[in-house]
């Protein structure tokens, strides 16, 4: 029998060509992922008749997929979501956010500036979605618009690499099917792309390339949500938090309403997290706890889900030439996650970059010239002012400085100085909300402590009032957390290169399902004696993976996607 | 491509479905009727090809009225487009020959003839496994039974079949043969789908039968053995020259035991147990 489990064709006969076969089946273009990026390629291709596959790896649109998160539709944008799937507000978002405030917080102190100048800056609308919905909604539409051009969406397709002939791209290869070559493939496939990777596109190695979020989804009756946040049920608020809640960790944490449940979570530095060995379950239950959280999260604390996902810092890593040969990339896979200041945009620029590189093969088709599509998306994106946006030259020329070493203690000890606490004072909660909400100053923030954890800190202490509300959530264990979650793992998906705890223990602390003194997770810190003398190992077990990807980064491993719909599984997202 | 499958209903023979009357007969009323799960492997095999190669795919069983819920079931499984359900009193208590007969005959009433035919490996109550072959034999079509992957060629007219040849060692040979054809899967029979368009043919007919499902009756033929020209005395009971000359029971398990207990400190106790137990143990 076959190893495929009894198929009678015989293999394809190869012609000379690598991975190509006779038999290889083929689409104008393959879409790889159906998060935002990949969902708005499809639909652009579609539209433009394009003879489109997309290919998603969860069992369904969303299942593997986190955000915050709040979607956000620029004005100065060439395509929004609600552009290219209409109804798209009215069936896959939660609420809108119609008030939007960031808390300094120093202890009980706190500060609260209304940033929704900020968060309105060049924004037509900005909704709070959970992706599972969001995602398996987009999905639909997208099958249906595809299936008209011959193609289709496929679920439980995981894609293990890219197809050569000749060193060429050509198409992609599956766990779960035969190679497929295609005249245009999108590399859709999020923060741990396995496709820009394989292109030598992507070697993101460093921790302070990225982001970690963790994130809870809290069950609240609407009618809670209408009552705690003073809103309509056709409301929303946005509130973002940073400050010393977080044990000196460089990031801040977020709230936000959903129509039934709140959004509540955390985005670090991941260099920060691993730096300080700190526990990121730990640092969300200092959010949930606080005492300001009191009067929205209630008495009744309930988790829906816990989940987490590693995003790129789009200033570090967005790339400039995302495309080699047919492949294209984009959203995630492409480094193009935006954190302005405190707010987070990747959805919209998955978005906007899915399109451009579906407009982008479209034009170049239309030319005669299908080759030409990867230059002509490049040029799309600086045109279009997605590059600037993703890394921003005031960024570049100023923030990036700021994190030179000298400078960055400099700046907190002048920041925590008796100057530096008149300056605030002086300057008074007016001066600094509107600095808060300048877009162009937030674009500048380099990434080091003083921006978010000192600088918020002495806000606090300064001009802050003591929150004295009692706070009696108790949040869930973490392997009671973990135990909701859904896995089918089979084969493991991650191997441990070296298991020194030089080389790997970061892995312990960093990874959001397990921590130090807990061996339920994926990562246990152990001591083992050999021959007389003890080792101080790390070791693994994939089974209550979340498949956030932080260990890839931290740790000495091999990590890969499991296959099509094994492993994770989100229901909120 | 046509094709049709042909499943039988058979008492539900899971733990805590089974109804026994005093004498420890089945209670047939009373113990729900399933498809036979050995015909769920025939239904994969004729999904698969349906998938593979579009057309449309026909259920048909020969039985009492209930089975009609055993068709709806399976129209589900494999997204049939019809389903016949052969049935009357003159059809009842037949033996595999006269339910070959029957059935073959209702395959020939069909208005167009199908290109395969699917059957499923033994039924769970019968155990013989005769009416597939029997009913292939009637269709005079060429069988291949314990069918454990298949390809079927349109153009060709041919189809490929890998079959599970049990003996001392279990071997699996290759056939080819003409269409139509008629198959019996067997219980290890795996649907493999590597083509994306294979994939997606699959999604459209989920999404087409969903009405379909829902309007069950409005795709059920019944046929009696009047529609089918069939006469009495060569099908049911009269038609089946399969005599039963008397059902064993399986002898229940006695209620009670003779049981000693040994306690395991008691020396003499325990070799007697040992004494007991060595010429089993030898294989005496
Ligand atoms: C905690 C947190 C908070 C965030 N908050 C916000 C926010 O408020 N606003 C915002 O705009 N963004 C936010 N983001 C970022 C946002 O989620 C991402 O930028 C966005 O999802 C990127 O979209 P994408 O389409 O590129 O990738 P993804 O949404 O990650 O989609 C990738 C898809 O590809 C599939 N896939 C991956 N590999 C394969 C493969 N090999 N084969 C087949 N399929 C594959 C995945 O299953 C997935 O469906 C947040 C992220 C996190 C983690
Ligand atoms: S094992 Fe790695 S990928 Fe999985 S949850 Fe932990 S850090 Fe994330």
């Amino acid at each position: 029998m076959t190893d495929d489990g009894g198929a009678v064709e015989e293999d394809g006969a190869t012609d000379g060509r690598v991975g190509a076969t006779d038999d290889s089946e083929h689409y104008e273009a393959v879409v790889v992922g159906c998060g935002p990026g990949g969902a708005a390629a499809a639909a652009t291709l579609a539209n433009n008749g394009v003879e489109t596959l997309v290919l998603e790896r969860g069992v369904d649109a969303g299942s593997k997929n986190v955000s915050g998160g709040l979607i956000y539709a620029e004005e100065s944008a060439p395509y929004t979501i609600d552009g290219l799937f209409p109804g798209f507000r009215e069936e896959a978002t939660e609420r809108p956010a119609t008030e939007n405030y960031i808390h300094n917080v120093a202890g009980d102190r706190v500060a609260t500036f209304d940033i929704s100048e900020l968060h309105h800056h060049d924004t037509e609308w900005a909704d709070s979605v959970l992706r599972r919905k969001m995602d398996s909604w987009l999905a639909e539409r997208v099958h249906e618009m595809t299936r008209e051009t011959g193609g289709g969406l496929l679920t439980e397709v995981r894609v293990t690499g890219l197809l050569r002939d000749g060193g060429e791209i050509v198409g992609v290869e599956t766990a779960e099917l035969d190679p497929i070559t295609a005249d245009l493939i999108v590399a859709a496939d999020g923060v741990n792309s396995e496709l820009a990777r394989d292109a030598g596109l992507m070697d993101w190695e460093e921790p302070e390339e990225w982001y970690q979020g963790v994130k809870a989804v809290v069950d609240v009756e609407p009618d809670a949500i209408n009552e705690r946040f003073g809103v309509d049920d056709d409301e929303g608020v946005a509130h973002l938090f940073s400050g010393d809640l977080f044990d000196g960790v460089r990031g801040g944490g977020f709230l936000y309403t959903n129509r039934d449940s709140l959004s509540v979570g955390t985005v670090f530095h991941l260099d920060s997290i691993a730096a300080e060995r700190a526990e990121p379950h730990e640092l969300l239950d200092n959010l949930l706890t606080h005492p300001l959280m009191a009067r929205w999260l209630g008495d009744d604390y309930r988790e829906r889900e816990y989940s987490a996902k590693l995003v790129p810092d789009s200033k570090k890593v967005a790339l400039e030439s995302p495309h080699e040969g047919r492949l294209l990339v984009v959203g995630d896979a492409a480094g193009q996650m935006q954190a302005q200041g405190p707010i987070i945009k990747g959805m919209n620029h998955a978005v906007t970059a899915g399109a451009l590189a579906a407009e982008a093969f479209v034009d170049a088709r239309s030319r005669g010239r299908p080759e030409r599509a990867g230059q002509l998306y490049e040029e799309k994106l600086h045109g279009e002012g997605v590059m600037e946006k993703l890394r921003p030259s005031a960024y570049r020329n100023l923030g990036s400085l700021g994190e030179v070493e000298p400078l960055a203690d400099w700046s907190d000890r002048l920041v925590e100085s008796s100057l530096g606490r008149y300056a605030v004072r002086a300057l008074g909660s007016g001066v600094l909300e509107r600095l808060y909400s300048s877009p162009r100053l937030v674009s500048m923030i380099p990434d080091t402590r003083t921006p978010y954890v000192t600088l918020p800190t002495v806000i606090a202490e300064e001009l802050g009032e003591r929150v004295t509300d009692r706070n009696e959530v108790e949040p869930p264990e973490l392997d009671d957390r973990i135990g909701e979650l859904t896995y089918d793992v089979g084969d493991p998906h991650i191997e441990l290169v070296d298991n020194s705890y030089a080389a790997s223990g970061t892995a312990v602390t960093a990874c959001p399902v397990s921590a130090e003194d807990f061996g339920g997770g994926c990562y246990r810190d152990e001591r083992v004696k050999t021959n007389g003398h003890e080792e101080h190992v790390v070791s693994l077990d994939t089974q209550p993976c979340v498949e956030c990807g932080t260990c890839a980064v931290v740790a000495e491993t091999d990590w890969e996607h499991p296959d099509g719909g094994k492993g994770v599984e989100f229901r909120e997202g | 491509m046509r094709t049709v499958v042909l499943t039988k209903g058979v008492p539900d023979f899971r733990e805590g479905q089974v109804s026994f009357d005093e004498d420890g007969h089945l209670e047939r009323g009373k113990t729900p009727t399933v498809m036979n799960p050995n015909d769920k492997h025939a239904l994969r095999a004729a999904l698969q090809t349906r998938v593979r190669n579009g057309g449309t795919v026909s259920l048909m069983s020969m039985g009492p009225p209930g089975y009609e819920e055993v068709l709806q079931e399976g129209m589900t499984d494999v997204y049939a487009d019809d389903c016949y359900l052969l049935s009357d009193r003159e059809m009842g208590a037949a033996d595999t020959w006269a339910t070959a007969m029957t059935v073959a005959t209702g395959i020939q009433n069909l208005e167009e003839s199908p290109d395969l035919v699917f059957a499923g490996f033994k039924t769970a109550d019968g155990e013989t496994g005769h009416t597939g072959p029997q009913t292939a034999w009637c269709l005079g079509m060429p069988l291949v039974t314990h069918v454990v992957a298949l390809d079927v060629d349109e153009e060709a007219g041919t189809l490929r079949a890998k079959r599970l040849v049990e003996g001392d060692v279990e071997e699996i040979e290759t056939v080819e043969t003409e269409l139509p054809a008629f198959v019996v899967a067997d219980p290890e029979f795996e649907p493999t789908y590597r083509k994306a368009a294979h994939r997606l043919a699959w999604k459209d007919l989920r999404e087409e039968t969903r009405e379909r499902a829902e309007s069950f009756e409005d795709h059920l033929t019944v046929w009696d053995h009047a529609d089918l020209n069939l006469d009495p005395d060569y099908i049911g009971l009269d038609g089946s020259p399969t005599i039963v000359a008397g059902v064993d029971p399986i002898p229940r398990a006695p209620s009670e035991r003779e049981a000693t207990v040994v306690d395991p400190d008691d020396e003499s106790g325990m070799e007697q147990v040992f004494d007991e137990l060595a010429p089993y143990a030898a294989g005496d």
